[in-house]
């Protein structure tokens, strides 16, 4: 009996070490699991019914379908490839003074916080709800895509530049300003060297993103293929939609490796 | 000056292929500009200021009688967000395990699959998702639950398998060096270091899951997008303000408690 207390069995600590909180957690997740579930109210027949449809989405990957809408297809690539070009500068160009405004070791406090404010405002509102609002007040049209990718790059990118701003090394920013810089000359030798490759990832990075959010803007009226896609699916013609989902794949994917390359080339 | 070299940043080729590069970019710009501008009904744009104004003064104030009704969307679209993400989770630690460089079973032929897997789900927004599962599921919320998901899987399995590719090896040697069996390396070894690259993983992509999910009710894949799209099909724009308040204050509050937790963790 005493030799069956030695042997001791080596066990895996928990990753979470108090252990209220550990069956906690456990309780809470499901408790909640059982209410959130509870409130799932599925249609088994129609979704059972909609798995051969399922199938045939999947089949029309085989044999996507280019050419019969081969016109609406060419446009609204076309339309959500510019709109991703035009709003990317002007989002960047609109960022750049935002970023210096928000970020806390350039900026007095009332810019900053009018700043700050800018940014939390696009990014806590979805691309979408924008493009709503913006195909409101400009009408139909690639125009109000355009203005809502902008608006969504200011915030992203004005958000990550400023804290790599933030972050940046005091030494140098003080030996400029040591020679009698102006504050141009400051930021345009002190700041900009080293906040320039990082700035130059993070406009590939939105390139990319913007491209993504394009093709769902049409869903809305605001341009871009979206509204293609929209009508296929609406028609069930499963082939041109998954022509069109193919298609977005592979621009992002070449735009992905792209800015990869460009990254590496810069830093 | 003559004979003098003034000291310059680059050499000369380099500026011209710079300046040549600058020129380029405006170039492609001005005629995509003219493209956008060519499709654009600028009388409508010279309108907007007042269009702006009124749908401003017509959203003001915002009908706060409506709130009754929200309630229940709202507890849909938090249920799409977190069961979404959680489903998502399910698939994403295993492909992440497949695509890493250390744990793929083999670099030429799974690691190609698991990227492409990661690639096709990042590059399809939750939107499309939801589109295709209400085309072939029906609407509800459990399209929008799995749209989610199926978006989620690209961007966890991501940061995951970037996370494993970082992991310190001599602990994963250590256990190895005992007899561990594959499975018991993963355990013991790899998956205590990147737990808390999991969690915060899961608190981030949940945190933009739920921003994600109140616009899929637009398309049908229930939660608070529903309510918006009806209330804008009916012009009801004191309704509108009240939704995209409480989205505004929603996504607030997920993204501090996002915030919170990570710091915890980290």
């Amino acid at each position: 009996m005493s030799d069956a207390q030695v042997v001791r069995h080596w066990r895996k600590p928990p990753t979470i070490e108090r252990a209220w909180l550990r069956y906690g957690l456990l309780l809470l997740t499901l408790v909640y699991l059982y209410f959130s579930v509870g409130s799932y109210d599925v249609n088994w027949a129609r979704v059972a019914e909609g798995l051969d449809r399922g199938w045939a989405f999947i089949k029309a990957f085989a044999n996507p379908d280019f050419v019969s809408r081969r016109s609406d297809f060419i446009e609204g690539m076309t339309e959500s490839i510019i709109m991703t070009v035009t709003s990317t500068v002007v989002g960047i160009i609109i960022s750049i003074p935002i970023a210096l405004g928000a970020a806390s070791n350039l900026a007095p406090l009332p810019v900053y916080l009018f700043c700050r404010a800018i940014i939390a405002l696009s990014r806590a509102l979805h691309e979408i709800i924008v493009a709503i609002l913006m195909v409101a007040i400009f009408g139909f049209g690639p125009l109000a895509g355009f203005i809502t990718l902008s608006f969504a790059t200011i915030g992203f990118l004005s958000k990550l530049l400023a804290e790599d701003i933030e972050s940046m090394d005091k030494a140098q920013a003080e030996a400029v300003k040591a020679t009698g810089a102006s504050w141009l000359q400051w930021i345009n030798y002190a700041v900009q060297p080293q906040v320039m490759p990082r700035l130059i990832g993070l406009s590939m990075y939105r390139l990319d993103i913007n491209f993504r959010e394009s093709a769902v803007l049409g869903l809305v009226g605001a341009g871009g293929i979206g509204a293609t896609l929209n009508t296929a699916f609406d028609r069930y013609e499963f082939d041109t939609a998954a022509a069109i989902i193919i298609s977005i794949i592979v621009i992002v994917m070449v735009l992905e490796y792209s800015s990869s390359l460009i990254r590496g080339w810069v830093q | 000056m003559a004979g003098k070299h003034v000291w310059q940043r680059r050499t000369t080729t380099r500026q011209l292929l710079i300046w040549f590069g600058w020129l380029l970019l405006v170039a492609i710009f001005v005629a995509c500009w003219m493209y956008i501008s060519n499709r654009t009904e600028w009388f409508f744009v010279y309108d907007a200021p007042r269009i702006a104004g009124d749908i401003f003064s017509r959203a003001t104030p915002p009908r706060w009688s409506y709130i009754e009704k929200l309630w229940e969307p709202l507890w849909d679209t938090l249920n799409v967000a977190t069961i979404g993400t959680a489903l998502s989770l399910i698939f994403a630690i295993p492909v992440a395990f497949l695509a890493a460089k250390n744990t793929t079973p083999s670099v030429t032929f799974v690691r190609p699959i698991a990227l492409f897997l990661i690639v096709s789900s990042r590059s399809i927004n939750s939107l499309i998702w939801a589109l295709l599962l209400v085309a072939i599921i029906g609407p509800g919320i459990l399209a929008g639950t799995i749209a989610i998901a199926l978006r989620s899987i690209g961007f966890c399995a991501k940061l995951l398998y970037e996370a494993i590719e970082e992991i310190n090896t001599t602990q994963v040697e250590a256990i190895s060096a005992t007899g561990a069996r594959q499975s018991q390396v993963i355990s013991y070894g790899i998956l205590p270091q990147i737990m808390p690259a999991l969690a915060g993983i899961t608190v981030f992509r949940w945190d933009i899951n739920i921003r994600e999910s109140t616009v899929l009710g637009l398309v049908g894949a229930g939660g608070i997008g529903l309510q918006l799209q009806s209330s804008l099909n009916i012009l009801a724009w004191p309704q509108v303000a009240l939704i995209l308040l409480v989205i505004f204050i929603a996504v607030i509050v997920s993204e501090w408690i996002s915030a919170m937790v990570r710091k915890a963790i980290i």
